[in-house]
């Protein structure tokens, strides 16, 4: 492998909006490239985190590479890079594409082109990537392949007269897809005699092999022994191993060189020093400027989380630290809750992110954990002249000191039919949407553009979108950059003491509604004790809203027939298990779950 | 008629006491909301479960010698629907390969419309002496509702033929809360069965719970089910204790209530952990802190009932301990620290000290004399009486509201 011609290249990524079989597609190219028996095919080989299977997303970039004999009888070279595909990992998208030379368009044969499909394509087309769109799904019953052929043409101006037709579900015109990659796709350029110029794409923590850096060629060649740097971070190690990707394994190899997608491993202890998007040379030889386009990824929503059980903090610690090693993006640092003890505010790329973390952190280290709400950060400038990026709302100054108030502000765009714009629209400005413009995208649809405060959509704003639109509506947003706004912090009492944890930062005019609504959800969420309970919304002071859990009255009980206590026994285990969820906040009880409620205040029916 | 003798409290020398129970999960016609292991069937299949039941209670006589059997209780379904030369064969196996206290408890389930003067008096001739008959309610539109065969005539006749046939000990079951019940509807309903003449022995009395899998759970889905609301409930249950204590009875444990002496001593023994052992499908049992259960396939039991037994769950001390307490306090006579003592080596104290303060500030358990029916126990004084660990410990009427509440915080963390 080490002369390598770089005609026979084909370095490539599938773009699609979710759901239109980018996954299926990239399992089909590698079952079709005979790397992998129909049999040893796992459902979807790329998504290898059990979390990405079950929730049908991709998280981290993966790649994989294949051989395929092409009709006119060469061998290439295919470097498939799986990229992320949720706006949380925008960045790593965009890195993921600068290792691409060209892009497949995956459309749905059915649904055309949504707002992901977009966002994707333009971003490919921003990184000069040759794209050639793949129409999918084309057994559908609804499928309309001509007028979804047209729609390309029309809207992304695309070639696509000559777009495969395929089913990448029922393996329906794959082989049309691998010749379009090697007759669409260029071949890699670069010399492998420069300076040494590689691109990271991605980066995984392996115990044993330390930091193993997911990388592209651009220029030069790196093997064995050769001593990089990290231009961005200033880490400098000697390269131990150098590969690249089989399914599911990693092929070590003599050298990469330009053109060539595959890794590095040199005892790097930490996937902080391999950023995403940094520039790997040659220590002794370097490079005279780094590839463009990397940026330090910041984490755009905070939360609290905490041990269920206090004494898992240690646990809790080194999880996180764990995670981190594994994920650059994610951020963490201790603080504490009078309510909650000790934890963590941690930083996430988005809500999905923060989920992923969560879960990981539950099942995979098996912890129980309390997760306040989330939010983002707001620029809070002091009257004396100090400004501070507040991530959790109990370290909000008193209002005397507080000049004003800053919040992040999103330009959003939303594709929906012609039949939901209404209701789109309503959902926008509830959420104190600035109106920019719709542009029509054919007779039946509209590109919807917004600007949007960050705090409104995290929580619910996807859901509250897809349930208007019948679930037609999608939606695509970049962070545009900080506004001034009327906020306020928006404390909870539970039985006349403030529960820290709860408070979270609102703007003035939602404040009311939010605490009516907060109170409602928790008064469901709390159960009965032996006393009553008020649960009061204040803003400086002031009650707002109030609500009462009633005292518990009785509870049922179960007969015991016939010595069978088995059951009695259940229930009160249930009940004894049910407690162990419980934060105890002055002599109330409150589940673990209430103190995300204010996520699910958004339920409108 | 005066109370009786206990039975029961005296074992022979040297040999523990043993309850049996028989289950029988036959009944005419399954009611709307019962989730118990019973169902109609077929006299032959009947015929084929009762021939095991029998092949059973002999096959494990050998196990039981040290025992002598101090309560006999029939169960199911409604037992009485078999052939009354079942009862009598089942109780004369039970004769012949176990000991049995010749004054022993033997209680068999019966309801309206399924027994006649003559299987009664036969019953009675069988050693049975004590009868509990399935009532639920006084009123016709809500035996209807609750899918029951019987009317309340139909009860009295057969209360009447029972107390005929010289049964002395007699329960009632009761039931509260039914669907469009008001307060006043069930109020009757307990007048109907305290005036009787003459007076039950003992009255159970139960809200209705809607188990999952019944047809009461699919109406209540539906919201077609209307249970009394919360207040409503919560009258009647307050109104059970109310009526029945000014007509003699005795509320002796969370549902149960009995004129002096009339306690069910077969129940007890589950709420004070005594031995029992349990025949025919789905029956339990506890011998030596182990407990175990026969399974609940009719074709496996008729095939085989000796080996249809599911797995030994062998308790630990601290299992036993959890028991000790949820179980006795059951009983408003609550447990006795001294017997903890006696029983685990430990205090109770050391073991429940931090729990049973703090639910006695709550006011729910209290501690109390011991001769529980000298005094008031409701609960009121609770807050002058010192934790006193060397009386007994009890729920007070707080607590029985709450006891699941109560009871959960003995389970083990």
């Amino acid at each position: 492998m080490s002369v390598m011609d770089q005609s026979k290249i084909r370095n490539f990524c599938i773009v699609a909006h979710i759901d239109h079989g980018k996954s299926t597609l990239a399992d089909r190219i590698i079952e079709k490239t005979g790397l992998l028996t129909s049999r040893e095919m796992q459902a979807q080989v790329l998504d290898n985190m059990e979390l990405e299977r079950e929730r049908g997303i991709t998280i981290k970039a993966q790649s994989v590479r294949t051989v395929y004999r092409a009709k006119d009888g060469e061998e290439y070279i295919f470097n498939l890079i799986d990229t992320p595909g949720h706006v949380d990992f925008n960045y790593e998208v965009s890195r993921s594409l600068a290792a691409c030379d060209g892009a497949i368009l995956v459309v749905d044969a059915a649904q055309g082109i949504e707002a992901q499909t977009l966002a994707n394509v333009y971003l490919a087309l921003d990184h000069n990537l040759d794209v050639f769109p793949v129409i999918n799904k084309i057994d559908l019953p609804s499928a309309e392949p001509q007028r979804v052929i047209e729609e390309i043409e029309d809207v992304i101006g695309l070639e696509a007269q000559d777009a495969p037709l395929i089913s990448a579900k029922n393996g329906i015109g794959i082989e049309d897809v691998l010749e379009q990659i090697v007759t669409k796709i260029p071949a890699p350029k670069g010399s492998p005699d420069a300076p040494l110029k590689a691109l990271i794409f991605d980066s995984l923590y392996d115990s044993y092999k330390g930091v193993i850096i997911f990388c592209r060629i651009m220029e030069g060649t790196v093997k064995k022994g050769t001593a990089i740097c990290m231009m961005a971070t200033g880490a400098k190690q000697e390269v131990v191993e150098v590969g690249y990707f089989g399914a599911g394994q990693f092929i070590p190899c003599e050298e990469l060189s330009a053109g060539m997608v595959g890794y590095i491993t040199a005892s790097i202890k930490n996937v902080k020093d391999t950023a995403v998007g940094d520039t790997v040379t040659d220590a002794n030889n370097p490079c005279e400027e780094p590839l463009p386009g990397y940026k330090k990824v910041q984490s755009m929503v905070y939360c609290g989380m905490y041990p269920a059980d206090g004494a898992k903090y240690p646990d809790l610690r080194d999880a996180l630290e764990k995670l981190k090693l594994n994920d650059a993006s994610l951020n963490y640092e201790p603080e504490t809750s009078i309510a909650l003890g000790f934890g963590f505010r941690c930083g996430f790329l988005g809500l999905l992110h923060l989920e992923i973390i969560q879960e990981r952190l539950e099942r995979e280290y098996n912890l129980d954990l309390v997760t306040t709400a989330p939010g983002v950060i707001y620029k809070v400038y002091k009257t004396n002249g100090e400004v501070i990026e507040l991530t959790n709302p109990s370290n909000l100054p008193d209002p005397s000191e507080i000049e004003f108030m800053e919040e992040p502000i999103v330009s959003a765009e939303i594709m929906v039919t012609s039949e939901f714009i209404g209701s789109i629209m309503e959902l926008c400005q509830e959420r104190r949407g600035k109106y920019l413009g719709m542009e029509y995208i054919e007779g039946t649809r509209a590109l919807l553009k917004y600007e949007l405060p960050l705090n409104e959509i995290i929580y619910d704003f996807f859901d509250a979108l897809k349930s208007r639109s019948r679930g037609y509506a999608s939606f695509d947003y970049d962070i545009k950059g900080y506004e001034q706004s009327s906020l306020v912090k928006l404390d909870i009492l539970i039985n006349r003491e403030e529960v820290d944890a709860l408070s979270f930062i609102v703007h003035a005019d939602s404040a009311y509604e939010r605490g009516r609504r907060m109170c409602e959800k928790l008064k469901d969420e709390i159960p009965r004790h032996l006393f009553e309970i008020p649960i009061q919304a204040a803003v400086g002071g002031k009650i707002i809203a109030r609500e009462t859990v009633k005292a518990m009255r009785k509870d049922v009980l179960a007969k015991c027939y016939g010595g069978d206590i088995t059951r009695k026994k259940k229930l009160l285990e249930k009940q004894k298990e049910g407690k162990k969820r419980m934060r105890q906040i002055g002599n109330v009880e409150i589940p673990q779950k209430a103190f995300m409620s204010v996520l699910k205040l958004d339920d409108r029916k | 008629m005066s109370g009786r003798k206990r039975t029961g409290d005296k074992v022979s020398e040297g040999k523990k006491g043993l309850g049996l129970y028989f289950h029988i999960p036959f009944c005419v016609k399954k009611c709307l909301y019962c989730d118990f292991l019973s169902a109609p069937c077929e006299g032959e299949e009947r015929n084929a479960y009762m021939e095991a039941l029998l092949r059973e209670t002999q096959g494990r006589a050998c196990d039981y010698r040290g025992y002598v059997v101090r309560t006999i209780f029939i169960g199911g379904g409604t037992p009485s629907v078999v052939e009354t030369e079942w009862i009598e064969g089942l109780l004369s196996l039970v004769r012949e390969c176990y000991e049995v206290m010749p004054k022993a408890e033997i209680t068999i389930e019966v309801n309206p419309g399924t027994v006649d003067s003559q299987k009664l008096v036969r019953y009675r001739r069988a050693g049975i002496n004590r009868l509990s008959i399935g009532l639920q309610s006084a009123n016709d539109e809500e035996l209807e509702t609750l899918g029951r065969i019987h009317t309340f005539a139909g009860f009295l006749d057969t209360y009447d033929r029972a107390v005929k046939a010289g049964f002395d000990n007699i329960n009632v079951d009761v039931m509260a809360a039914l669907p469009k019940q008001g307060l006043a509807d069930y109020e009757r309903t307990l007048e109907a069965v305290t005036g009787l003449n003459p007076q039950p022995a003992h009255i159970s009395a139960y809200s209705l719970i809607v188990e999952e899998g019944t047809f009461f759970a699919e109406l209540e889905r539906e919201g077609k089910l209307f249970l009394p609301d919360e207040d409503c409930e919560r009258r009647m249950y307050e109104r059970t204790k109310e009526l029945l204590g000014k007509a003699g009875y005795m509320r002796y444990e969370i549902s149960n209530y009995a004129r002096p002496g009339f306690e069910c001593i077969h129940n007890c023994g589950y709420w004070k952990r005594q031995d029992y052992a349990g025949f025919g499908i789905g029956a339990a049992s506890l011998i030596d802190n182990k407990r175990f259960s026969n399974r609940n396939s009719l074709k496996i039991y008729i095939e085989n009932p000796l080996n249809c037994r599911g797995g030994i769950q062998k308790l630990t001390l601290r299992e036993q301990m959890e028991e000790f307490m949820f179980l006795g306090l059951r009983l408003t006579e609550g447990i006795s620290p001294l017997e903890f003592e006696r029983i685990f080596g430990k205090t109770l104290e050391q073991v429940y000290g931090e729990v049973i303060r703090k639910n006695v500030k709550d006011g729910l358990l209290y501690f109390h004399g011991g001769k529980i029916r000298d005094m008031d126990w409701n609960g009121r004084q609770t807050e002058l009486i010192p934790p006193d660990f060397g009386s007994r410990l009890a729920l007070t009427q707080r607590g029985i509201d709450i006891s699941n509440y109560v009871m959960a915080q003995f389970l083990p963390d």
